[in-house]
């Protein structure tokens, strides 16, 4: 019996010729990460981290990518809803559209919500002539610029945790005497909480990192919708390499944190 | 029974009046029910049979495709006058074979979930609860996620939940299945103490003919969407009238034809029985009734046939002997008989019944 002989770690029966590629693959993700580690300046770093800039843009991404979650989760909780459980003719059509922001290269999407929103938008004309209202180049723009981006991560992570929801709870509840509202509040809900969880780190994620929707629609205004990403390609523009650094350091932090939370607390939590 | 008449379905009835038609791509569930307040009916049948989706059609979770239920002179459903009530407006209370615990609510919410659902006041919701737990003898686990109860709690725990918002029915689907054979008993038990407690109709579904025995005050027997055989539990015991009955009741039962003492048996044999009959008839005995001998007997028997041994199993203190002859007979012999008789698969033997061990009933 050789095979119960293996020591441990052959038995995977690997070619080695794909170890070449691995490891090149591995360096490639690894690397740009290390140089970045490198060549941070260490010395004046808390100078740096404490200057107006930095805190500004880092306090007004966190607040719009909160602000950009929390709109997802209102709006994009019932979609995935809908995508879930609703009986219609059209439903892949449906779904197939809500994915679209996902391959979308955001810049477009930064065209199309200006086109839409922008002071000559569809929408925007009306907003701005009837109710004197205008979103592009305001904090509310990257909100909203964030949101298109994101919600289809929150769609289908709660969409997912819905199909994989037992529904014979809702039955037990509605035996109950609840309304389908209170089955959906009480018993739904806090069943499919974990992928609620898990949508809401990967779209708060990809929200803190949006860029290129986030510039076309919103503008690159310190203070006002200068986020973190778009304040990293403004000081590197500037030529202050050690600022842009930092500032990267800084997100690097930040969506590392975002990891580990995903992975301990609902990754792994959720897969048991 | 006669399809299309609304014979059962009398609004005025107190208690529950149903005739459920369920049509399905090869299935076809046609089944009369009425359960008076206070009565326990015990739906049994084989797996597919279709007793779960009589219970989720009375509970609303699936339209009828014809028929009616009536509930307290209430209609719920009734597809031809286009009436359907949904589940949460039927106060239709139901123990679900794995009983659906809320998993993120404590034992106490889950019995509370329902009062809450109509209006009730937290704190009052609670403290209701809280009684009905204690009713269970579960106070002291009222704050217990239902991951840290046991079977046996949990399926009280979700009667009480059933029964706390005051249904007028209560439906069980295979309340003791989910159970290990030692916590069964007990909980068996203490199932039918509190279901006597119930005032409402209540409706167990069940595959197990001692829970049905044990639980119901009368039987419905359903085989591919039809009722073959309704009684009392005796009644039901005694004079098994389908394969799947006598095999849960542990019978022979032969179908054939009685002309004065003698039955021709339908496939083959012939029986003599004591009382005398005409017609089409059943013919039960218990296995134990069935004496075994290695050549023709002599004696009192006036039912002697030769057959083949097709197969034995032991069951407690006896061995069942499976026999292939004309008829086919089960006969319970003792361990000690199968080491005289030097039982095999195989071997020829001689089978024996006295007359008057032999029951029979008319067909039909």
């Amino acid at each position: 019996m050789r095979g119960s002989r293996r020591r441990p770690g052959r038995g995977t029966g690997l070619p080695r010729v794909l170890l070449v590629p691995a490891g090149l693959g591995l360096a490639f993700l690894v690397l740009p990460l290390v140089a970045l580690v490198v060549r941070a300046p260490w010395r004046t770093l808390p100078e740096l981290l404490l200057t107006a800039q930095t805190g500004q843009a880092l306090r007004l991404s966190l607040l719009c990518a909160t602000a950009a979650t929390g709109l997802c989760l209102v709006l994009g909780v019932p979609l995935a809803w809908v995508l879930a459980r609703a009986q219609f003719p059209g439903r892949r059509l449906l779904r197939a559209l809500v994915t679209v922001p996902l391959v979308l290269p955001p810049v477009v999407g930064g065209v199309a919500l200006l086109l839409l929103l922008g002071r000559r938008g569809l929408l925007g004309q009306v907003l701005d002539e009837r109710f004197g209202v205008t979103l592009p180049f305001t904090t509310a723009a990257v909100v909203i610029a964030e949101a298109f981006v994101a919600m289809p991560f929150l769609v289908i992570a709660v969409e997912g945790a819905l199909r994989g929801a037992d529904r014979r709870y809702e039955d037990a509840a509605a035996t109950l005497g609840a309304s389908r509202f209170l089955v959906f509040r009480r018993v739904t809900l806090p069943l499919i909480a974990p992928g609620v969880a898990a949508g809401s780190v990967l779209c708060f994620a990809r929200a803190l990192g949006e860029f290129g929707a986030t510039i076309t629609f919103a503008g690159s205004f310190p203070g006002v919708t200068q986020t973190m990403p778009i304040a990293v390609y403004a000081t590197l523009e500037s030529g202050d390499a050690d600022g842009a650094i930092v500032l990267s350091l800084v997100l690097l932090a930040v969506s590392v944190t975002v990891l580990v939370s995903l992975r301990d607390r609902w990754l792994t939590g959720s897969a048991t | 029974m006669a399809h299309g008449e609304r014979h059962l379905s009398a609004p005025a009835a107190p208690g529950l009046a149903a005739h459920l038609v369920v049509e399905r791509d090869r299935f076809r569930l046609d089944v009369d029910l009425a359960v008076a307040p206070g009565q326990v009916v015990a739906l049994l049948g084989p797996n597919g049979a279709g007793k779960s989706t009589s219970l989720q059609t009375l509970a609303g979770l699936v339209p009828l495709s014809d028929g009616a239920v009536h509930l307290a002179g209430r209609c719920l459903d009734d597809p031809a006058a286009g009436t359907f009530v949904p589940a949460e407006q039927r106060g239709v209370g139901m123990v679900f074979q794995d009983y659906l615990l809320f998993p993120h609510l404590s034992a106490l919410e889950n019995v509370a979930f329902g009062l809450r659902a109509a209006g009730t006041p937290r704190r009052e919701a609670r403290a209701t609860a809280r009684t009905w737990l204690d009713r269970m003898g579960l106070a002291e686990l009222s704050a217990a996620r239902p991951g840290a109860l046991s079977g046996g709690q949990a399926q009280r725990v979700a009667l009480a939940r059933a029964l706390a918002p005051g249904p007028s029915l209560l439906l069980l689907d295979e309340p003791l299945a989910a159970l290990d054979a030692g916590t069964r008993m007990h909980v068996r038990s203490e199932l039918r103490r509190h279901l006597a407690d119930f005032d409402g109709c209540t409706l167990v579904v069940t595959h197990d003919p001692l829970d049905a025995m044990v639980l119901a005050d009368s039987l419905v027997v359903v085989e591919d969407g039809r009722i073959v055989q309704t009684g009392s539990p005796g009644q039901v015991a005694r004079a098994p009238r389908t394969d799947y009955v006598a095999r849960l009741v542990g019978l022979n039962l032969y179908r054939g034809r009685a002309q004065g003492h003698d039955v021709a048996v339908d496939g083959g044999g012939l029986l003599v029985v004591a009382e005398q009959a005409a017609g089409p008839v059943f013919v039960t005995f218990p296995p134990s009734a069935v004496a075994l001998h290695r050549t023709r007997p002599e004696g009192s028997a006036r039912n002697t046939w030769p057959g083949r041994v097709a197969g034995l199993e032991q069951h407690a203190a006896t061995v069942r002997v499976r026999l292939d002859g004309a008829p086919p007979v089960l006969a319970d012999v003792t361990t000690a008989a199968v080491a005289d008789l030097d039982l095999t698969v195989g071997a020829s033997v001689w089978a024996s019944v006295k007359a008057t061990e032999a029951h029979v009933y008319p067909d039909g």
